[in-house]
């Protein structure tokens, strides 16, 4: 397994995302709540830029007791991001489409070496 | 640039370049040698409304363009074109839409035939038909007149302004005022013959569309005889009475694009038009496939039941939609069994034409077809180029494809 550089730790800002070519292989590296994701570019619904679109906290609809609706609103803990393709939405943390958890991206592990970011290809 | 995301959150993406942007689908398209294969598109779209300016002076009634033309001055509050409700782009999420005015289309050819070229060469697509987008919703105008004006308008502006920019890999199938049928008649009589004119289109989303009247025969027979094609373009109207309960767009979307083809194909079918104009190549786009069966297997049940309603017919009401055309997108693809069963009830090899409806939300690549794992190599062929090769008489673009057109019976041009 090849250790690839991403970039330093201190150049990468929270939200932001960075685009790793490694041969054939391309690799999508997050930076959400100081943490580190990566996860396969290539989408699993027709191969789009999975990791190079919007993204966007989950959006939910809690019920109450009676199973009433409180309509729809922004996850405060779960963000996704998404294929820019089509829309095909990935959770961050583990790279597990929304509606079918089944449909899972490639993760990859990410090691930090004092400030320097590298993913493990 | 910046993109809207939660709460007012911003998250920067790259501006548009769709050479960049479909950078995978050139990779599918270079792994599957798609160069030796002719494929057709025949439904990609344009956003004709960015080019109103360029389109409005087409009109051809002085008060019309007038009342057109200040509608869409600035400081107006007049519309021109009807609209719909509903959320494509998903809030952004399918970045083309929020970036389409970012992207780069410096100097000639027309900018629409710039970003074309680029989608079909990055997905290996050798021509495209061209449709637009606003006017889809064209058959919701109020006034006829209107209606006439506009599809007349666009019509002289796509043959004279965008087609011939286009090196011949562009067709278009024109958009009928459906409101008038003589304004139809004189569209076919008039248009029918430019170069890039492969039929002319219906669209499907209208309050009230009888596909049956007499008042379209003297147009299906002019189609008919100039062997041009007569399709219904799908879209979804979320503001039509039927889908008032919808709360979601999903549904509404989901629905109604099947919906309109269901209605029309079923009207088109018991009333004997195949049998009527039994030369006239009929499509029906941008509905997907899972209709077909469910209203072959619905029409037939009833047909038999009660003939005496639609004596005209010969056969049985699958026969007579087994003699006409379907596009692939949007395809469902989530039982291959289901799939498979479809392909077999509607004679994919020789019925099924292959679409993009790029740049559109829900497009689908050429390898959503290559990959099938039931097709045989002829049926990809036809269903990705062939078929339509044949029914538009399009060349191949080079010796790879001429072989694979003539091993498949599908050179003609």
């Amino acid at each position: 397994m090849a250790e690839q550089f991403v970039c330093k730790s201190s150049e990468f800002k929270n939200g932001e995302r960075q685009i790793i070519r490694i041969g054939e292989e391309e690799i999508g590296v997050f930076k959400h709540e100081d943490e580190y994701f990566a996860y396969s570019n290539f989408c699993l619904h027709q191969g789009g830029p999975a990791c190079e679109g919007l993204t966007i906290a989950r959006v939910e609809e809690h019920l109450r007791a009676d199973k009433t609706s409180m309509g729809l609103s922004f996850s405060e803990k779960d963000m996704n991001f998404v294929c820019p393709w089509h829309g095909y939405e990935y959770d961050m943390r583990t790279g597990a489409h929304v509606a079918d958890p089944k449909v899972r991206l490639r993760k990859y592990d990410i090691v930090k070496k004092g400030d320097d970011i590298y993913v493990v290809a | 640039m910046d993109l809207i995301a939660d709460r007012g959150r911003r998250v920067t993406v790259e501006e548009l370049n769709t050479s960049k942007l479909l950078a995978h689908a050139a990779k599918q398209a270079r792994d599957r040698k798609f160069e030796d294969v002719l494929i057709v598109d025949c439904d990609a779209h344009h956003y004709e409304n960015e080019h109103f300016s360029e389109i409005l002076p087409f009109m051809e009634n002085e008060v019309f363009k007038q009342l057109a033309l200040a509608a869409g001055a600035k400081g107006s509050r007049g519309s021109v074109a009807p609209g719909t409700f509903g959320y494509q782009d998903m809030g952004g999420r399918v970045t083309r839409y929020p970036l389409r005015s970012s992207e780069k289309t410096p100097g000639a050819p027309h900018r629409d035939v710039q970003i074309g070229n680029r989608w079909m060469d990055a997905m290996g697509v050798d021509y495209s038909c061209l449709f637009p987008t606003g006017m889809l919703n064209i058959g919701m105008h109020p006034q006829k007149e209107m209606e006439f004006e506009l599809c007349w308008a666009y019509a002289r502006w796509v043959t004279e302004k965008v087609l011939p920019d286009c090196d011949g890999r562009m067709y278009t199938m024109l958009c009928l005022p459906f409101s008038d049928p003589e304004g139809c008649l004189r569209m076919v009589e008039t248009f029918g013959d430019r170069k890039g004119v492969g039929g002319f289109m219906v669209t499907t989303v209208r309050e009230r569309m009888a596909v049956y009247d007499n008042a379209y025969m003297k147009l299906y027979a002019a189609l008919q005889e100039r062997g041009l094609a007569l399709a219904f373009h799908s879209g979804p109207n979320w503001g039509a009475q039927t889908f008032q309960s919808c709360n979601r767009f999903i549904s509404a979307h989901a629905l109604g694009f099947s919906w309109y083809n269901i209605l029309h194909c079923t009207n088109w079918v018991v009333n004997g038009m195949g049998e009527r104009f039994p030369k006239l190549p009929v499509i029906w786009i941008e509905a997907g496939l899972a209709w077909i069966p469910f209203l072959m297997q619905k029409l037939d049940h009833e047909y038999l039941l009660r003939p005496s309603e639609c004596p005209i017919l010969k056969k049985k009401p699958s026969d007579y939609m087994r003699d006409m055309y379907y596009s692939t997108q949007p395809m469902e693809i989530q039982d291959m069994g289901a799939l498979e069963t479809t392909f077999r009830m509607m004679n994919a090899e020789t019925q099924l034409l292959y679409a993009s409806d790029y740049p559109h939300w829900d497009f689908d690549l050429p390898s959503t077809i290559w990959d099938l794992p039931f097709v045989s190599e002829k049926a990809k062929h036809n269903i990705l180029g062939g078929t339509a090769a044949r029914l538009f008489k399009l060349p191949p673009r080079n010796e790879g494809q001429k072989k694979n057109l003539i091993k498949y019976g599908n050179l003609v041009a």
